[in-house]
């Protein structure tokens, strides 16, 4: 479900490319109607700011050892220049310090070079009530290898 | 020109504000943005939770046009850093915000914005952050 994304996500066009233990990538097509300045053409700031938080929650969940839905608690993000009008976005984040329930998690947005990015971001979730109820054992094992096959060139990614 | 021909001046500017269905209230010289409910909205659909993405945007976006109704000349403000705290789940219904500016200096202004949705005194998110206000320098 949480690979498949949300529907906000859907709404604007978020495509799944990769997951892993600690680790997300998700990537965004450009599209007019995201645009934050009609003059420019440059996406919206707040677009951004989605596609980062669904990146880096989907790393956070990746990081529990069950099964489990987060909430962000905080995010920040740093906008390092304006995304250039076309190019297809690529999110990476990394959980790289998980507690029983909560994940601290860094990420970054970038259209193909990680070091010449968009955007960063930090962020730290927490595991939701409904989260902490559900999960069974070897869920998240099963999970993992239920899903889908990861692209191989993503859309924009040099190769 | 008023200053809701202003508001709805700077929103026409923002494609992304009106693809998520961002409208605007006039009160006295007090801006509030709403965000409209609608399912697209949704981050996590077991919990019926707005997306933490959506309400980040629609922060930034209320600190943006508040900004740009003080700004003279007046290129649309860009966020340079943003922190965001989710105090409470987005709800599915309607949300609110309204901005602060904490400091307009000649390039950068500092903003706090606060949305809310049944309650102003029960906020559901708070952003604080820097914005430039000025033109890009000519490189």
């Amino acid at each position: 479900m949480f690979v498949e994304g949300t529907p906000h996500g859907a709404m604007l066009g978020i495509k799944f490319v990769a997951i892993d233990i600690d680790r997300a990538t998700l990537s965004l097509p450009y599209d007019k109607k995201l645009v934050g300045n009609k003059e420019t053409g440059v996406l919206h700031g707040g677009v951004l700011t989605t596609l980062l938080d669904q990146a880096c929650g989907l790393a956070a969940i990746a990081s529990f050892k069950e099964m489990m839905a987060v909430a962000t608690l905080d995010l920040r993000i740093d906008y390092m220049r304006a995304a250039e009008p076309g190019k297809t976005i690529i999110a990476e984040a990394h959980a790289y310090k998980t507690t029983k329930h909560i994940a601290f998690v860094r990420g970054i947005a970038h259209e193909g070079d990680v070091n010449d990015p968009v955007a960063t971001s930090q962020a730290s979730f927490m595991t939701t009530a409904m989260g902490r109820k559900s999960p069974k054992k070897g869920d998240r094992q099963k999970a993992i290898q239920e899903l889908p096959k990861p692209a191989s060139n993503p859309e924009g990614q040099k190769a | 020109m008023t200053t809701m021909d202003q508001i709805n001046e700077a929103l026409s500017q923002i494609p992304y504000a009106g693809e998520i269905g961002i409208k605007s209230l006039l009160m006295g010289d007090e801006l509030t943005l709403i965000l409209p409910y609608k399912p697209e909205l949704i981050g996590n659909p077991i919990l019926q939770a707005m997306h933490g993405g959506v309400v980040g945007a629609f922060l930034e976006t209320t600190a943006m046009v508040q900004l740009w109704l003080m700004g003279d000349p007046k290129p649309l403000p860009k966020p340079i850093s943003i922190n965001i705290d989710f105090l409470r789940r987005g709800r599915p219904q309607d949300t609110y915000a309204r901005a602060t500016v904490g400091r307009q200096g000649s390039r950068v202004a500092n903003v706090r914005v606060q949305a809310w949705q049944e309650n102003v005194r029960n906020p559901i998110s708070i952003l604080h952050g820097n914005f430039l206000t000025a033109a890009d320098p000519k490189p």
